[in-house]
């Protein structure tokens, strides 16, 4: 698949000329003490702080893109797959230094799933043993948000969800995307 | 591409150092949210006026786009005529300050081998397939006196730039705005998104970079 290596490449160029970079433990500490406290401020009800991850990653995806589209310089995506393969290799990279893997498509073209190998939001974290949080919290939920954010500004409404995560003790750390729409031109058909 | 073939030295010069004049950010809905000078003196125009200006040219805009001509695929290999001519699309209109000649972009062909009404192009028979590129709209428009280069990012954010129409590189001007826009205005925390920018880091590091480019 040269596409595939060629936006591997991409992400790879701009990671090491465009992008400043951050002590790693700064953004793991900071991440994790926002997850502990909204775990705290929510009383355990870790289906909201979900929420609340998502909803405060959707807030920085918006964000985000400009940012990646700024830096990247990269076109318009022709198909699902070729956005996928962007999340991965470019968004990615460019912003944790990872590249999770793009698997599991569904026949349509509408499905796919990323495989965190590495995951720096989780380095050093250990859940809550209060026997609901392995169940419940989706502790790098906020990526989830970012996606959902991104894209949609660049005209894709998706849907993303973990399925599965290292830190719950599953044996991969998996995120679930979907596509739900392209959003069409806002403009009225008539309006010409 | 405009080339100048009769610029003097002395018209080099002179553009060299007032080659950027304004520039005005309009958001996706066609709204106002940024406009700056960037030489002092530059008669300004009312407010009201910028912002009937961005507002008339989010529908200039959004008319180019639809008025790109609109390829069946079947033609295009068969009907050479109708493609040569549409990709020349322009159109004419006069402003108090001239000609100017709007330069609609290259139009995007259907790709859809399955529409069945390809060879009766209307607008109900043939869209843009999503997400492949999209007509573009309206690039640059120029006269005797400035250019004004319009760059829509793909969230629909468009940054008009004013120069001088001798100017080169304007891309790589827009490019670094663009950028400069990312940085200081989007990770601004306390910028809601899509109102109007009053980011005075955004301010200093715009006017600083274009200084330093002269």
């Amino acid at each position: 698949m040269s596409s595939t290596t060629k936006t591997a490449r991409i992400g790879e160029e701009l990671w090491k000329t465009r992008v400043d970079k951050v002590n790693a433990e700064l953004v793991t500490l900071t991440y994790g003490t926002i997850v502990a406290q909204l775990c705290h401020d929510y009383d355990g009800d870790y289906t909201e702080v979900n929420k609340q991850l998502d909803k405060m990653g959707y807030n920085i995806g918006l964000r985000l893109i400009e940012d990646f589209l700024a830096r990247s310089n990269v076109g318009r995506c022709a198909n699902f797959r070729e956005t996928a393969d962007m999340v991965a290799k470019v968004g990615f990279k460019m912003f944790l230094n990872i590249s999770p893997t793009v698997t599991n498509w569904t026949s349509d073209n509408n499905q796919f799933s990323l495989i965190f190998e590495e995951n720096p939001l989780a380095d050093f974290v250990e859940l809550p043993d209060d026997g609901r949080a392995q169940d419940e919290l989706w502790f790098s939920n906020i990526l989830c948000g970012v996606l959902r954010g991104a894209l949609e500004m660049v005209q894709m409404q998706i849907d993303a969800h973990f399925v599965s995560d290292v830190l719950r003790g599953d044996d991969t750390t998996e995120m679930r995307v979907s596509l739900v729409r392209y959003i069409e031109d806002e403009m009225p058909p008539d309006e010409e | 591409m405009y080339v100048s073939n009769c610029s003097t030295s002395l018209r080099a010069q002179t553009n060299k150092t007032r080659a950027v004049y304004s520039l005005i950010i309009i958001n996706k809905a066609g709204g106002l949210v940024y406009q700056r000078e960037f030489h002092s003196g530059l008669h300004k125009l009312s407010t009201n006026d910028y912002l009937v200006l961005a507002g008339t040219f989010h529908g200039v805009h959004a008319i180019t786009r639809s008025i790109t001509p609109r390829l069946p695929l079947a033609s295009t290999t068969t009907n050479p005529t109708t493609a040569s001519h549409s990709t020349t699309a322009s159109l004419s209109l006069t402003s108090p300050s001239g000609t100017t000649t709007p330069t609609a972009s290259t139009p995007t062909a259907s790709n859809n081998p399955n529409n069945p009404a390809a060879n009766t192009p209307s607008s109900s028979a043939y869209s843009y397939p999503i997400p492949s590129v999209p007509a573009s709209g309206l690039e640059f428009l120029e006269t005797d006196k400035f250019r004004l280069t319009c760059f829509q990012t793909q969230t629909g954010t468009k940054f008009l730039l004013f120069t001088d129409p001798f100017m080169a590189n304007i891309d790589v001007v827009m490019k670094k705005i663009y950028e400069l826009y990312a940085d200081f205005v989007m990770k601004n925390p306390f910028y809601q998104l899509e109102m109007p920018v009053r980011c005075e880091a955004f301010d200093r590091h715009l006017g600083s970079w274009l200084r330093g480019r002269i």
